[in-house]
């Protein structure tokens, strides 16, 4: 038996390096937690591992990059899924050029519009969220996702961006911009009242 | 320093009496007085009126009950908000008279972010932690980042407290129902299927609610909604928690709010505390309820940094928000 890798440890589940096959994957297991009832938690843990799974597959219908999918396992939580050998967008923007900035911002928003366009909200999209792989973006951790036709629920998927951009690339502001010229140009509905939005939430003033 | 404290936002009138012990909180007096509805719920006038009845008494009280006198108070604080307009006017009034009576200044707090202090001032070793404040209407995920009292998650419909006592009416239960809820909810046995709605850190009851009082209707056992309501709510609560201090990366939890008060909802949130290696603090239950002890020792701790209020500047806020005050007392 391989010790188990923990790659990342969250308040919901825990993700480790596996081998599936002969593939390289991690397994997101969620975490039993005991200060609530069995039925509570048996629910919980299912409803959430299999509406992640079927998002990410509905995400990859609509040619977005997601982890292949290998295994889902309700009964104890655990998605099987593929090891992205590729860099976390948090970790790498900062160091692009200008240019390059731009370009994966772009990039990134045009696939969040994919995703918007099919009404799949991803729920926690932040950079650290994000993984660049063969020059394209791949999503990950569906685990806060629904499927929502709402302008509103677009408008609060891309603000939890806006947020990330602005407390973790803050040197680089303007990068949301990007993102949004990018969803711009592959938002099939117009997307004005997708941004609209996104200013009425930041006037909420009820989130950071 | 001593610092008279009056807190009146909702159905409480309390008036309490603390000092600064090297920066520690020692309460002096702490007096609670609560309005109770004959039928229904808190009618905001009656409430009003209630507080406006015995305010003047509580005051006399609270400093008989201590070794000073109304010379030795060097402040008086007061609720501003956020809370029933008709309580907090009545509140500030009873503040105004008494700072000019006595001349001394005065001086108007957050309500929630004292629920917070408190913790912080009379617990040692609570130092940095995550809140779950958890009240008739109010339910939030509090911590400090970035020079302000963040809310990191809150019920995006009703307060939790609320959802009981909604409940509690449409079953017959007297206003506040949460401890009758309480003691049926441990005779019951067998869960009923309720929604459980977390959006990211935020949260939401009034689907359960409805769902709840269908089983009422459908002839279930109280015992067992009520079992199920709560492993469901404080679950929920439970778990937004959980996420705020797993953000923050901070290993501290407390609870406060008059829901804080429920065994199963203190139970639930130290396992989780405990399962993640975090620190777990609760006050007693004089200082979780609304009080006027934490509003007196907020009120030492924004003066001592130096913010100064005056009477015609001493405005209530109903809608007083937990970020909106600008915490100058910490690093």
């Amino acid at each position: 038996m391989i010790k188990e890798t923990i790659l990342y440890q969250g308040a919901e589940a825990k993700i480790c390096r596996s081998k599936y096959m002969n593939f390289d994957t991690v397994e997101k297991r969620r975490i039993s937690k005991s200060y609530r009832i069995k039925n509570i938690d048996n629910r919980l843990i299912s409803y959430r591992t299999k509406e992640e799974a079927k998002l990410i597959i509905e995400a990859r219908n609509q040619g977005v990059s997601v982890p292949i999918i290998y295994d889902v396992d309700l009964k104890n939580g655990i998605i099987t899924m593929e090891y992205l050998k590729g860099k976390r967008i948090k970790d790498i923007l900062n160091n692009f050029d200008e240019d390059e900035r731009a370009r994966i911002c772009r990039m990134i928003g045009e696939n969040i519009a994919k995703l918007h366009n099919n009404n799949i909200i991803h729920g926690d999209i932040t950079t650290s969220n994000m993984i660049l792989m063969n020059d394209k973006i791949h999503f990950i951790d569906f685990g806060l996702g629904e499927i929502n036709s709402e302008i509103e629920a677009k408008g609060v998927d891309l603000h939890v961006l806006m947020e990330a951009i602005e407390s973790t690339h803050s040197r680089y502001s303007n990068c949301f911009n990007y993102v949004l010229e990018g969803y711009k140009n592959k938002l099939k509905d117009d997307a004005k009242s997708v941004i609209k939005k996104i200013e009425d939430i930041v006037k909420r003033g009820r989130y950071r | 320093m001593i610092c008279l404290g009056i807190e009146g936002t909702a159905h409480s009138i309390g008036v309490g009496i603390v000092k600064n012990e090297n920066n520690k909180c020692k309460v002096l007096s702490n007096l609670i007085k609560s309005y109770r509805p004959e039928q229904g719920g808190i009618h905001p006038r009656e409430a009003a009126n209630y507080h406006a009845n015995h305010i003047a008494d509580l005051i006399k009280e609270s400093v008989e009950k201590t070794d000073i006198n109304f010379k030795d108070v060097n402040l008086v604080s007061f609720s501003r908000g956020p809370g029933l307009g008709p309580c907090l006017r009545t509140t500030a009034t009873a503040a105004r008279a008494l700072s000019l009576s006595i001349k001394k200044p005065i001086i108007g707090v957050n309500h929630c972010v004292a629920h917070l202090e408190i913790g912080r001032g009379t617990l040692s070793d609570c130092k940095d932690p995550v809140l779950l404040y958890t009240s008739g209407a109010n339910t939030q995920v509090i911590a400090f980042a970035e020079g302000r009292y963040r809310v990191f998650g809150e019920t995006l419909d009703i307060g939790i407290g609320n959802c009981l006592d909604k409940f509690g009416r449409a079953v017959g239960l007297d206003f506040p129902s949460g401890p009758k809820i309480e003691v049926l909810a441990t005779k019951g046995k067998n869960y009923f299927e309720l929604p459980y709605s977390i959006k990211g850190m935020d949260i939401a009851f009034s689907g359960l609610l409805t769902t709840a009082e269908q089983y009422y209707k459908n002839g279930e056992k109280l015992e067992d909604i009520c079992f199920s309501i709560q492993e469901t709510t404080f679950a929920a609560l439970t778990e937004v928690t959980e996420r705020a201090i797993a953000h923050t990366e901070k290993d501290e939890v407390l609870i406060g709010g008059g829901v804080a008060a429920n065994k199963r909802l203190r139970d639930m949130v130290q396992i989780m505390a405990e399962e993640r290696n975090a620190s777990f603090f609760a006050p007693s239950k004089d200082l979780c309820i609304d009080n006027g002890a934490m509003i007196a020792w907020l009120g030492v701790l924004m003066h001592n940094s130096g913010i100064r209020m005056k009477v015609e500047n001493s405005f209530i806020d109903q809608r007083f928000r937990t970020d909106m005050v600008d915490v100058t007392w910490r690093d």
